[in-house]
């Protein structure tokens, strides 16, 4: 009797255990699908290139700026300006203040989100501190420089763009996020 | 459906097994399947009841504008809590009690396939169950994020109850696996010679498509907790933007186990009602096959719709309209199963004891709820609705109509075959009219309300909803109350009254039926013969 179950049993258990890795698989599926969708505000970790910025004169964007270490994360981090008006398709420059208060070197990296998510395929940035870790020796300050136009494909429902960054400790005991993995591999 | 013969001699050797053992380890050893059946519904009555104790904290609060009996934190755990005993240790527990009874009697099986995982997989939940409730009275309390546990509440805004919380979460889950496993290889390995596939019970059928989707969707809720945990302690950032997560993946996640999750609690009732309804209307079901096609449809429709509970979460249109159109067509076969039971009831000879009062009370009102859920799948419209009573209103009509009835239904239909006693009629009726009557003032207005704008899982509200919400405090009081006559009523049939026959009911069909009330200890011992 019991013979006849086991197949049944082992397979069935297979599929258990198959679907708590799909349930761990839906975290990159998600990803991939909001690389190519924009859905979740994560911009590109690739710097893009000027050509195609042709300025559109006629219209207005705001672009919000917000920085914030994570909680973790002693460190002083803040944009030099906190927003700018700018016509899609103009190259900006502006940087972000970083300061390591602590008495130790440490390294870190900033991840970006874009709100609303959508405008995240129109942000686009040439250069920005957030492609690279930040290394910062004991009470060392930075300058970071990012520089980024808007898309003018922008749609015409988004007004506003907010740019976010989070920063957080990268020591070599914690895995980096596959976001960041990319983005190093593209430098 | 099948016909059936069975050797007159085979009840009488009945006597000559063993029977259970006595006292305490009979229960706590027992890998008989009818034992096991009872304790699982009785450990689903019990935390029907102490989950109902919640939801009258939460209906006395809100009996008045204001806060008078319970602090908001406190109030947050009830919600919370009576979501999670009422949908993981009432409904669900309850079915697989069902099932245990049922599955092995109704396919001519001597007992569940693998009898000592399923001793394993009852006697985990009391200590699941202990761990959630006991860590309410822990420093700051127990979980008080909503049943669904969104992140960051559970991650980020969480006390440390959330460790208890996911352990507890993660033993429903294996007793829930356990349980389904057992389930589909009873049904594949143990029908009776001549049970066809499409000659099993609709109640078995409606349990198999069930404990697939338990399998399919039980360890996605495990992995969701886990990320919980790690995210809350070890570091992660699953849901944490901060390290690169989505607090919004959490919802896809989550609501990928959800969907299928809420038909799990209601495909059985399918069956349920599906069994039913021919014995009290004398006739055949109408529409066997188009049963289980729509039953195996609606599960695995339940895998595309999970993103309508997230419509405001700012998706792209392209995805709203997919899932709502998605939605809407689980309307059809659900229409087709409402349908076949009407047409079953059409010119049959009808009589109405309690089980079909429920079940007819469960055709109508589980409708009210289907037709409520095609509102909120209206894209625009939800947006409107979400997160408001409506919302609360709708999943009240098919869960406790629904589901719970369905589950009384079963009760008082196959108790005099569980007990050899048939049950108090006129107590029974009873207690029907009364759940009827104040479930639908307990439930219904909340549809106004919700659509008037008061949100859920606040404490206090405006003052202009609270006459509704006085209201629907009675009737929640007098539901809860209600539902004492139906333990009492249980009690009763237990300890004795008239002697139930082997048919129990005049137009009842399938094996169970063929063997004496009450059911032998060890029944189909050699499997009878199915034409």
């Amino acid at each position: 009797m019991a013979l006849k179950h086991q197949p049944v049993v082992v397979k069935l258990c297979l599929l258990t255990a198959a679907m708590f890795g799909f349930g761990y698989a839906l975290v990159p599926l998600y990803d991939v699908f909001c690389d190519l969708t924009g859905l979740n505000g994560k911009t590109s970790t690739m710097a893009a290139t000027a050509e195609a910025a042709i300025p559109d004169k006629q219209r207005e964007v705001l672009v919000e700026f917000i920085a914030r270490p994570n909680n973790n994360m002693p460190w002083v981090f803040e944009p030099v300006v906190h927003k700018l008006r700018v016509h899609p398709g103009e190259i900006h420059r502006i940087d972000y203040l970083a300061h390591n208060v602590t008495g130790r070197a440490m390294t870190a990296q900033a991840v970006p989100s874009v709100s609303p998510g959508q405008a995240a395929l129109y942000f686009n940035k040439m250069e920005c501190f957030c492609f690279t870790q930040q290394h910062l020796t004991a009470g060392q300050q930075l300058l970071m420089p990012l520089q980024f136009y808007v898309d003018p494909a922008l749609p015409e429902q988004f007004s506003t763009i907010t740019l976010s960054y989070t920063l957080y400790e990268v020591d070599a005991a914690t895995p980096v996020t596959a976001q960041t993995a990319t983005g190093d591999n593209n430098e | 459906m099948s016909t059936v013969t069975t050797d007159p001699h085979a009840h009488a050797e009945h006597d000559h097994h063993h029977g259970p053992a006595k006292g305490l380890k009979r229960w706590l050893y027992t890998t008989n399947h009818k034992d096991i059946g009872t304790l699982y519904l009785l450990f689903a009555l019990t935390m029907f009841f102490i989950g109902g104790a919640m939801a009258m904290v939460i209906r006395a609060e809100l009996f008045q504008p204001g806060l008078q009996i319970v602090e908001p934190n406190f109030f947050n755990q009830m919600t919370t809590v009576h979501g999670l005993i009422m949908v993981f240790g009432a409904v669900m527990p309850a079915f697989t009690g069902l099932a245990n009874w049922l599955i092995p009697m109704m396919i001519g099986a001597p007992d569940m396939a693998l009898p000592r995982m399923n001793n394993w997989s009852f006697w985990i939940l009391p200590f699941a169950f202990s761990i959630l409730l006991l860590s309410l009275f822990m420093e700051g309390g127990g979980p008080s994020f909503g049943w669904t546990f969104y992140a960051p509440l559970s991650t980020t805004y969480s006390n440390d109850s959330t460790a208890l919380f996911v352990f507890s979460v993660h033993i429903m889950g294996i007793s829930s696996i356990m349980g389904a496993i057992n389930v589909i290889v009873t049904i594949m390995n143990l029908r009776a010679p001549g049970m066809t596939y499409m000659k099993m019970p609709l109640f078995v059928w409606t349990w198999f498509i069930t404990a697939y989707l338990l399998i399919a969707v039980m360890p996605v809720l495990a992995g969701a907790v886990t990320m919980v945990l790690t995210d809350k302690y070890f570091g992660t950032s699953f849901f944490d933007a901060a390290g690169g997560g989505d607090p919004v993946l959490f919802q896809h996640i989550f609501w990928f186990f959800g969907h299928p999750e809420v038909y799990i609690m209601i495909l059985p009732a399918f069956g349920i009602i599906s069994a039913i309804v021919p014995t009290f209307a004398r006739k055949p079901l109408f529409g066997y096959a188009s049963m289980v096609y729509a039953t195996a449809s609606i599960a695995l429709l339940s895998f595309l719709v999970w993103a309508h509970h997230m419509f405001t979460t700012g998706m792209p249109v392209f995805a709203e309209l997919f899932f709502m159109y998605c939605t809407m067509l689980i309307a059809v076969p659900t229409g087709v199963k409402v349908f076949n039971w009407v047409a079953t009831m059409w010119r049959g000879a009808m009589t109405f004891e309690v089980p079909m009062m429920f079940a007819l009370a469960f055709i109508v009102l589980f409708t009210i709820g289907g037709f409520s859920g095609l509102m909120l799948a209206i894209t625009p419209a939800d947006f409107q609705y979400h997160d408001t009573y409506f919302v609360v209103a709708h999943f009240h009509y098919v869960l406790v109509t629904g589901a719970i009835f369905s589950i009384m239904a079963a009760a008082y239909y196959w108790l005099p075959k569980w007990t050899g006693h048939m049950y108090d009629e006129t107590l029974g009726q009873w207690h029907f009219w009364c759940s009827l009557i104040s479930v639908n003032v307990l439930f219904f207005p909340m549809h106004f309300v919700g659509l008037a704008g008061m949100p859920r899982r606040i404490p206090d509200y405006a003052l202009q909803f609270a006459d509704f919400n006085a209201l629907i405090s009675i009737g929640g009081f007098a539901f809860g109350l209600s539902q004492l006559l139906f333990v009492w009523l249980v009690v009763k049939c237990i300890k004795g009254g008239e002697k139930a026959t082997a048919e129990v009911w005049e137009g009842a069909e399938g094996l169970e039926w063929t063997i004496p009330s009450p059911a032998p200890y060890h029944s189909f011992t050699t499997p009878p013969e199915i034409k």
